[in-house]
């Protein structure tokens, strides 16, 4: 035959981000074979994500913490990190807009993970594209600030449905804002109808320890952490 | 950004599959995307075009097949798709529903072309 040359159809139906889904799966493996639980918090830029760790590194002496700092540039979120005393990791993405499961493997021999209980990753400020790229963490916490306001859920679905918690931050701007806590709380249970939604302030402690209570409750020394 | 991974994912998916079916050149590339995901078309299609020079993809046509979100509701089960700020099941007036749809990221197909003798049973010999 020549000249027409038909093409043919071949079925493929491959999932593509299974190479992140791998390393995530080994980073899992690896974390959970040293009991640290890994909480990745993914928010947008300026929501208290450094602030709520730093509160929260303070509020926790008797865990054993360590933090991985996601940004695109800058020291600038490991270095305040650093003043708490725990061991840090700066990944600066290079204009990548979330961390990757390789990303996070590169960093990983620069902590003392044999030595941690809980391992904090803040991701890159965005709500959007970390939440596609699994890191082999134990929990996903999704934070906002009241000033972002309380429909973040309609615009931004898939990382309310994609996460373990939600923390609502910057609870003292209460009085200055619209913010309408049962409005936010019952968009996010449309999506994710389980997940606990908690309100604090990290400057003033409101609501800390529930916060504080959950990772408590959430740290699994002595068994397999759960995969998701 | 993050479409300059994913595209070098899909080239290296698509180039497997073509070199397993013993073809001599990848026509056109199926993917599918839901709209949950935070993949971009243009984005894909800028990467690929950057990316498929010298590869058994080079020239291909890209086809994006978007999917809507779905829920099904919790109340009545009913399925449906939210819009923007309607949530609410169009049955029972529930609000929001578990996800059902709007996940999807995979390449579904790919067509291609035996130069030798362009018959399908040659593309599909070697699968």
């Amino acid at each position: 035959m020549s000249g027409q040359v038909t093409p043919t159809r071949v079925p493929v139906v491959q999932k593509l981000l299974t190479a992140n889904e791998q390393v995530a799966a080994d980073n899992r493996e690896y974390f959970a074979a040293r009991h640290v639980t890994v909480i990745n918090i993914m928010a947008a830029p300026g929501a208290g994500k450094t602030t709520l760790l730093m509160a929260t590194i303070t509020a926790l002496p008797e865990l054993r913490i360590g933090v991985v700092e996601g940004d695109v540039a800058s020291q600038v979120d490991a270095d305040k990190i650093a003043t708490t005393g725990v061991p840090v990791v700066q990944i600066n993405t290079g204009g990548a807009c979330h961390l990757d499961a390789p990303m996070l493997r590169r960093a990983m021999p620069e902590l003392p993970l044999d030595d941690l209980d809980v391992l904090f990753i803040e991701n890159v400020g965005n709500l959007i594209c970390p939440v596609s790229f699994d890191l082999g963490q134990s929990y996903n916490v999704g934070l906002i600030s009241l000033p972002e306001g309380d429909d973040k859920p309609y615009k931004y679905p898939a990382i309310f449905e994609a996460v373990d918690l939600v923390i609502v931050t910057k609870l003292d701007l209460r009085p200055y804002l619209d913010f309408d806590l049962d409005r936010f709380t019952g968009l996010v249970h449309g999506l994710n109808p389980d997940v606990p939604v908690l309100y604090l302030s990290a400057k003033t402690g409101e609501g800390m320890g529930d916060w504080l209570h959950w990772v408590k409750t959430h740290l699994h020394t002595l068994e397999m952490p759960p995969v998701s | 950004m993050h479409e300059l991974s994913i595209t070098e994912e899909i080239l290296r998916i698509v180039t497997t599959h073509a070199q397993q079916a013993g073809v001599a050149r990848v026509t056109d590339i199926y993917l599918v995307i839901g709209d949950l995901t935070s993949f971009i078309d243009d984005s894909i299609q800028f990467y690929f075009e950057l990316l498929s020079p010298g590869t058994l993809a080079e020239g291909a046509a890209l086809h994006f097949r978007r999917i809507k979100t779905r829920f099904r509701c919790r109340r009545c089960g009913q399925e449906f798709e939210p819009e923007g700020h309607n949530w609410t099941c169009p049955a029972c007036g529930a609000l929001g529903g578990d996800v059902t749809a709007g996940k999807e990221f995979y390449v579904e197909s790919i067509e291609v072309i035996d130069k030798i003798t362009g018959t399908e049973e040659a593309a599909l010999g070697d699968r």
